[in-house]
């Protein structure tokens, strides 16, 4: 019994200082979040007051919320199957003996290691009107008129969602790779001797047996398609007319260049709040699918 | 992939491949696609701005854009900012993540799952999302604009103690016996016995979170704002944020700059960069 005690000690005096600070900024934070989503925010020597639901009553009323959410929903959409399938091929070409392959899997990887904000940067010129070369390039190839994409509401979100792709396809490539090889040779052996074609064994074995390799990764694209807004900072500023904002961006906008941190809290609670029920949501909805060895 | 790599090419059909000449086509393409915002930049970077739009092979070489990138912002502050912020959150995240872990996985007490399950739920409510609170309390603690102030809310890491832990399960138990019986300490045996043993892990984690933090943005440029304490990233946005006609060649000496030497770092050791993101990404 006391030799029990003693380990228990020796347990928590190991796991407090990094409970500490854990629970300091993350889920003291969230939990405040919370209750301070039920205040209004403090002016000067007015402090916060309790004003029930109001902060919330004004995010349903808010076409701004709804606007950035529908955005987000399109982000997301738009960003995770594309990023996964690229990756998916990636993966299987650069685990394939293909001629160069050092330099193709450098060319996959290399955004992954750059920081978002330099990313913007580069794309930034890419997409400057007339000037940038995707525009150079569409007037010489097609004879298109000089386009102005990130500033064109139909198109500026969707300009973003092409630098995710290209940022993040080369980062999930990895997690297939590492999927690809864990694949038991002979399963393919045994399918090229039963005369199945490349397709076949691909949609047959191959993909089933990565299913938790896809779980895992679009998870992770999921909570980074909701955390990941400084690429918004450069290229487009959320706007035009907030075509192209995204929450956590609004979120920023909301608390930190007006000053309402009390609807700042709503909304953040709103992003935890989608965030968990896509994180549950996404593990029953793939459980079924997903085949453990 | 590297396993495979080394081995040899099983003796094959001499026939002309016509699937695997289109699949290598396609790859590279793809490779030369993804490089060529990269290899533009470069481009712009090292020529004149009169080059920027304009590809000639013997376009002159020049510097200049670097240096005076280089002279237009203070960057060397930056980088030592972003350096001083990158080496407080590994070490903070290395002794604090490394004593949890060893908890976690050696320890029997009442609470564990519970707390194991409040550290996992970090991974889905990270400090990045709760920019409201987290500011409120370094305002509180006095702390806005310093660098502590950027790293604090990452030190412990929910990713970190579970990537550890994971580790510290493989290791025998035989061996923490061992060292018991000779009379090591609690403290003597995760020495000895457990760091050692996960270092692998630990050049793993070390390159995952010193690239993310270097990249780091969003709260870095919330809680700082002067040149003692912001971060690169914050810096660059700064620089290419002022309308004041800097050419793109400038901005682009920059952006690389500060992208420099992990990317450096990157191409140098590049088959631990990969492996390190692949043994950090599998559970």
């Amino acid at each position: 019994m006391l030799i029990r005690s003693r380990e228990w000690v020796h347990a928590w005096l190991l796991l407090l200082p990094a409970l500490f600070f854990l629970f300091a900024f993350t889920h003291v934070p969230a939990v405040m979040t919370l209750w301070n989503s039920f205040y209004s925010t403090p002016r000067g020597r007015r402090p916060a007051r309790f004003i029930g639901i109001e902060n919330y009553e004004r995010m349903i009323g808010d076409p701004v919320f709804w606007k950035v959410l529908g955005n987000n929903l399109w982000f997301a959409l738009g960003t995770i199957p594309t990023s996964i399938a690229i990756a998916i091929a990636m993966a299987l070409w650069v685990n394939d003996r293909l001629a160069g392959r050092g330099f193709v899997r450098m060319a996959y990887f290399t955004p992954t290691v750059l920081p978002l904000i330099a990313v913007a940067n580069i794309w930034l010129f890419f997409y400057t009107p007339g000037f940038g070369l995707i525009d150079q390039a569409a007037s010489t190839l097609f004879g298109w008129p000089q386009t102005n994409w990130l500033g064109d509401p139909a198109t500026a979100l969707n300009a973003v969602i092409v630098v995710t792709v290209w940022k993040e396809a080369g980062f999930f490539m990895i997690f297939y790779l590492a999927a690809l090889q864990a694949i038991p040779p002979s399963l393919v052996e045994a399918a090229k001797i039963e005369g199945a074609g490349r397709w076949t064994i691909f949609w047959r074995i191959t993909f089933p047996l990565m299913m938790p390799t896809t779980l895992f990764v679009s998870i992770n694209a999921v909570i980074n398609s909701f955390r990941l807004v400084d690429h918004i900072f450069i290229l487009t500023n959320g706007g035009p007319d907030n075509a192209s904002s995204l929450l956590l961006f609004y979120i920023y906008e909301t608390a930190f260049k007006y000053w309402e941190t009390g609807y700042g809290a709503t909304l953040t609670v709103a992003m935890l709040a989608i965030l968990c029920a896509l994180a549950i949501g996404q593990f029953f909805f793939f459980d079924r699918r997903v085949h453990y060895k | 992939m590297i396993a495979a790599a080394d081995a040899p090419a099983r003796p094959r059909r001499r026939r002309f491949d016509l699937d695997r000449a289109l699949n290598t086509l396609a790859a590279w393409a793809l490779a030369l696609l993804w490089i060529l915002p990269l290899a533009f930049a470069i481009w712009t970077a090292i020529h004149p701005s009169a080059y920027e739009a304009r590809f000639e092979l013997l376009a002159p070489l020049t510097f200049e854009n670097f240096e005076k990138a280089w002279g237009a912002a203070p960057f060397a502050r930056y980088f030592l900012n972003t350096f001083m912020l990158v080496t407080l959150i590994l070490a903070g995240q290395f002794l604090l993540c490394t004593l949890a872990a060893y908890a976690f996985a050696r320890f029997a007490f009442p609470g564990r799952s519970i707390l194991f399950t409040l550290v996992l739920l970090q991974l889905l409510v990270m400090p990045d999302i709760l920019i409201v609170e987290n500011y409120k309390t370094m305002r509180i603690l006095g702390l806005v604009d310093t660098i502590p102030a950027i790293a604090l809310p990452y030190i412990a890491s929910g990713f970190g103690i579970f990537l550890l832990r994971q580790t510290f399960l493989t290791v025998p138990r035989e061996l923490d016996e061992a060292a018991r019986i000779e009379g090591a300490t609690v403290l003597g045996i995760l020495w000895r016995v457990y760091i050692p043993l996960a270092k692998p892990t630990y050049l793993a984690y070390g390159l995952v979170s010193v690239s993310h933090h270097w990249n780091n943005f969003l709260w870095p440029l919330i809680v700082t704002n002067s040149v003692d304490t912001r971060p690169v990233t914050v810096g660059l946005s700064i620089f290419s944020a002022i309308d004041s006609g800097i050419e793109w060649s400038v901005i682009n000496a920059a952006t690389l700059m500060t992208s420099g030497p992990l990317l450096i770092a990157f191409l140098l050791f590049q088959r631990q960069f990969v492996q390190s993101f692949m043994r950090a990404g599998i559970k």
